[in-house]
């Protein structure tokens, strides 16, 4: 078998391996780290027990769908408070209930999202508290 | 036994079946009930509405405009055209143009009346609305808006007959003077109207702009109870009603 052109085509594809797998190399073989979330707030500093709402397994893996209830909840059925699995009543409001103790977005949601690559579009409505009065 | 090929493929049928049927019925079972309820201190009615009485209004006066566009982060614009709007004042022959005739007294035609959304009983924006944004409580009539959902076509704006939507052609933040925590601001692209303060009525609060009124001009309550303060004014005063021949029912009553 014959390759015409053989000294291109193979100079090609290594600029090309190369170049594909160039994150690797950057990187020097480690992996990227997670991103360092802190809730460290006044708020949840000053708490008893240190826990969200719902459990952290139960936030963690899903605050996203709990929150777009919230948001169906209170826009189109009218009602204002949630119920807790423990019994416990909040208000359903993300710029008073969720940032009341995580009051450092940029720290806690934004690090995560950031690194998901995801854009919620919470925050071209609804305030940011802490935002307003720096 | 005997195995023939076509038992085994009954039997590899039936239990591909169950394996496939298996994440149907999980998926079934999560489904959980929101737990939600209403706050106990929250004010409830059948049907809300609002009278209007104009001859108490005195001229120049807009504390019922302000402070509803302060608690509701209503942009301003500074220009006609652009401009956002829950609660206005409209010249008297715009806001009744069935009751204007020749011989109308000028200074009448040109007399500003208070106008909002009348949040009728058949509302033609929540007709036109394609991704059911806009929507009319059943519980207590309010028509609200879900901003979440508005696409910003502007049916409703068109669907209106009382000029009471208003588009944000750009972004409505840099132009609120002083943005409120507890309501959402809008975006650019959406359309907003008067909500007749639900989130204030969901905590026990009344209307922003019939608090703000000294003269108590504006009054509010359930009109399916004998006894509210709206259906007393009702009972005691002749009340008329922006473009009623449209056949939308407007809930807003003005005392002539």
């Amino acid at each position: 078998m014959r390759i015409y052109d053989a000294g291109k085509i193979v100079t090609g594809l290594a600029i090309f391996i190369v170049l594909m797998t160039s994150p690797f190399w950057l990187s020097g073989g480690k992996s990227s780290f997670p991103p360092e979330i802190k809730i460290d707030t006044p708020v949840i500093e000053g708490l008893a027990e240190k826990r969200c709402i719902e459990a952290t397994a139960y936030m963690k893996a899903k605050h996203m769908e709990l929150i777009d209830r919230w948001r169906q909840v209170v826009v189109r059925e009218g009602e204002s408070l949630y119920v807790a699995s423990d019994g416990k009543q909040y208000r359903m409001s993300l710029s008073h209930t969720c940032l009341n103790c995580h009051s450092n977005k940029d720290q806690f949601c934004d690090r995560c999202h950031n690194y998901a690559g995801v854009k919620p579009a919470c925050w071209s409505c609804h305030v940011v508290p802490q935002e307003l009065k720096g | 036994m005997k195995s023939t090929r076509r038992t085994f493929l009954k039997i590899a049928g039936l239990s591909l079946l169950g394996v496939g049927t298996k994440p149907v019925f999980d998926a079934l079972a999560e489904v959980e009930v929101a737990k939600a309820l209403k706050a106990p201190e929250a004010l409830g009615a059948k049907r809300w509405a609002m009278a209007v009485n104009p001859k108490k209004c005195s001229s120049g006066c807009k504390d019922c405009i302000e402070a509803c566009h302060r608690v509701h982060n209503v942009p301003d614009f500074g220009n006609p055209k652009d401009e956002i709007k829950w609660i206005w004042n409209e010249p008297f022959k715009d806001a009744f143009p069935g009751q204007e005739h020749a011989y109308i007294e000028e200074s009448f035609k040109e007399k500003p009346v208070i106008v909002l959304c009348n949040h009728c009983d058949n509302p033609p924006c929540v007709r036109v609305c394609p991704t059911k944004a806009t929507f009319r409580r059943k519980e207590d009539g309010i028509v609200m808006m879900d901003y979440h959902r508005c696409i910003g076509c502007r049916f409703c704006v068109a669907g209106c007959p009382y000029g009471a939507r208003s588009m944000n052609y750009r972004d409505p933040r840099p132009f609120i003077k002083a943005i409120q925590p507890d309501f959402p601001t809008r975006t650019k692209g959406v359309v907003e109207k008067c909500n007749f303060c639900e989130e204030r009525l969901a905590r026990g609060l009344l209307p922003a702009c019939v608090l703000a009124c000294k003269e108590k001009a504006l009054i509010f309550g359930d009109l399916e109870n004998p006894k509210s303060p709206v259906r007393e004014l009702l009972r005691k005063n002749f009340t008329i009603r922006r473009k009623p021949e449209l056949g939308t029912n407007p809930q807003v009553y003005y005392i002539v």
